[in-house]
């Protein structure tokens, strides 16, 4: 069973969320979706100051096996993304909501956050698939 | 019903990721792919490779039964032990499987034939038998064990009798011999030194718990499919299958044209094949990030193909791949990746050996 943290709130296509304070939000993707990926070789990044919306494909998480969109889970302004990606993708592998995290976002609306799955939530919809 | 080889427990033990594999549960990896792959670039990896079929020919007419079954000409093995890779092909020149041929004497040879094709390979083999003073013999008593990596061989030696050590030293790539209760093989599919070792059913789980003991990286079918790659070397049903002939897939040298009276299955369609010419396999290189993929177009001067292989090459860093285009290409082409087309360079197909790169 894979590591699902309770604090976090997951988007069903395996993204995660988590509060930084001041409507600036930290998002990855999940242990789940690393394992189905297998070893990630490139990570393709939004650019800094990008305007996502929920549901937008932002980045891609290239990994041996397959090329995977990854969504932005709430819409806001792109602050920063995870430069260490560019030299250690595996970072995504082997700390999936830590050091393997992809972007942070600007929340235009931090309600949006409540929309998102938690922890049980993201639990039963994989359990489903 | 999935088949299991006699090592399945141990991969469970070892935490591996099982998928099915053409009805044969086997690992995926063990963790990491791409450490894997290392392990067998840099030090030494195992491989269970024992969903391969091996099959024993022999008989008086073994030696003209397997001059006529395969695009290869046995004739040209002279010294025991020595392997020959060929295509076994169909009328219409289609490749019916790729596989090894050991040669022990004129009337005594052993193949190794591909899993995802065993009943197939085992129907044809004894259909065409037909006429021939043959007798077919399957040996699933062997689990087979693939040990490679620039360390292998002096791993695998440290579990060797005497004799066996004896048996092998010196022996070049591409030869077997059979050593007490082991056969052992100069062969592989990583582009590395090492040995294909066939083991007794009873005594294959000790065997590979003794190179897990000695420090052998315990590898699955994902570095299994990169180390290929990296290698050059086609996988059946992905680079070839029957509707390709092996001048489309980077096997011209494994077709034996002379002597010209020997008749072999394919070899009128080959010829007329070769006089018109045809398509071509080539190894793409992308230095920029992404990652080519099995199924991609391509485009190239003249005409347009389509990517057979694709993979991240851990041992490049960089993607790299087998398409098979028309002959007219250039040193560059055009891969069509996610809506957007992006200039590769093309390659012969090989990009690694023996750990590093031939780019």
């Amino acid at each position: 069973m894979s590591n699902i943290p309770a604090e976090l709130r997951y988007a069903a296509t395996h993204e995660w969320v988590r509060p930084e304070g001041n409507g600036v939000y930290t998002v990855g993707i999940t242990e789940h979706a690393q394992e189905l990926l297998g070893d990630m070789v490139f990570l393709d990044l939004p650019d800094v100051g990008d305007e996502v919306a929920m549901g937008d494909d932002v980045a891609v998480a290239e990994s041996v096996k397959a090329a995977s969109d990854v969504y932005a889970p709430i819409t806001g302004e792109v602050l920063e993304v995870n430069e260490d990606l560019e030299d250690s993708p595996e970072l995504v592998n082997s700390d999936p909501y830590g050091d393997g995290w992809l972007f942070k976002v600007k929340a235009e609306d931090e309600g949006e956050v409540e929309t998102l799955l938690d922890a049980d939530g993201y639990a039963e919809s994989i359990e489903d698939e | 019903m999935t088949n299991k080889t006699v090592l399945h427990a141990k991969h469970l033990e070892a935490g591996a990721k099982m998928v099915d594999f053409f009805g044969w549960d086997m690992p995926i990896n063990y963790g990491s792919q791409i450490e894997e792959h290392h392990a067998v670039r840099r030090d030494a990896g195992m491989f269970d490779v024992s969903h391969m079929t091996i099959v024993d020919v022999k008989g008086p007419q073994a030696q003209a039964y397997l001059r006529y079954l395969l695009a290869n000409d046995v004739a040209k093995l002279q010294d025991k032990g020595k392997a020959l890779y060929s295509g076994m092909l169909n009328e219409a020149g289609g490749v019916v499987d790729d596989l090894i041929v050991y040669f022990f004497d004129d009337t005594n040879y052993r193949l190794v034939v591909n899993s995802a094709t065993k009943q197939k390979d085992l129907d044809w083999l004894a259909a065409k038998a037909e006429g021939f003073t043959v007798t077919i013999t399957e040996r699933d008593e062997f689990a087979m064990i693939a040990v490679q990596g620039p360390n292998a061989k002096a791993k695998a030696g440290q579990l060797f009798s005497a004799a066996q050590n004896e048996a092998v030293a010196g022996m070049k790539p591409f030869y077997g011999v059979q050593a007490e209760d082991l056969f052992i093989a100069t062969t592989g599919y990583t582009g590395e030194a090492g040995y294909e070792i066939m083991v007794p059913n009873e005594q294959a789980a000790d065997f590979w718990q003794a190179l897990l003991d000695l420090g052998v990286a315990p590898c699955g079918l994902g570095a299994r499919d990169t180390l290929r790659l990296e290698a050059g070397m086609n996988l059946y049903g992905q680079d070839m299958d029957e509707t390709i002939s092996p001048l489309e897939a980077n096997m011209g040298w494994t077709i034996t044209w002379e002597p010209t009276d020997r008749n072999f299955v394919g070899r009128d369609v080959l010829t007329a094949q070769k006089a018109a010419g045809t398509d071509k396999l080539v190894g793409l290189v992308m230095r920029e990030k992404g990652v080519l993929r099995a199924g991609q177009k391509v485009t190239v001067a003249g005409g347009e193909g389509i990517i057979t292989s694709g993979t991240f090459s851990p041992t490049l860093g960089h993607s790299v791949a087998l398409a098979r285009v028309a002959s007219s290409v250039t040193e560059h082409a055009e891969v069509e990746m996610r809506k957007k087309w992006v200039t590769v360079d093309v390659v012969k197909p090989s990009f690694v050996r023996n750990g590093k790169s031939v780019l």
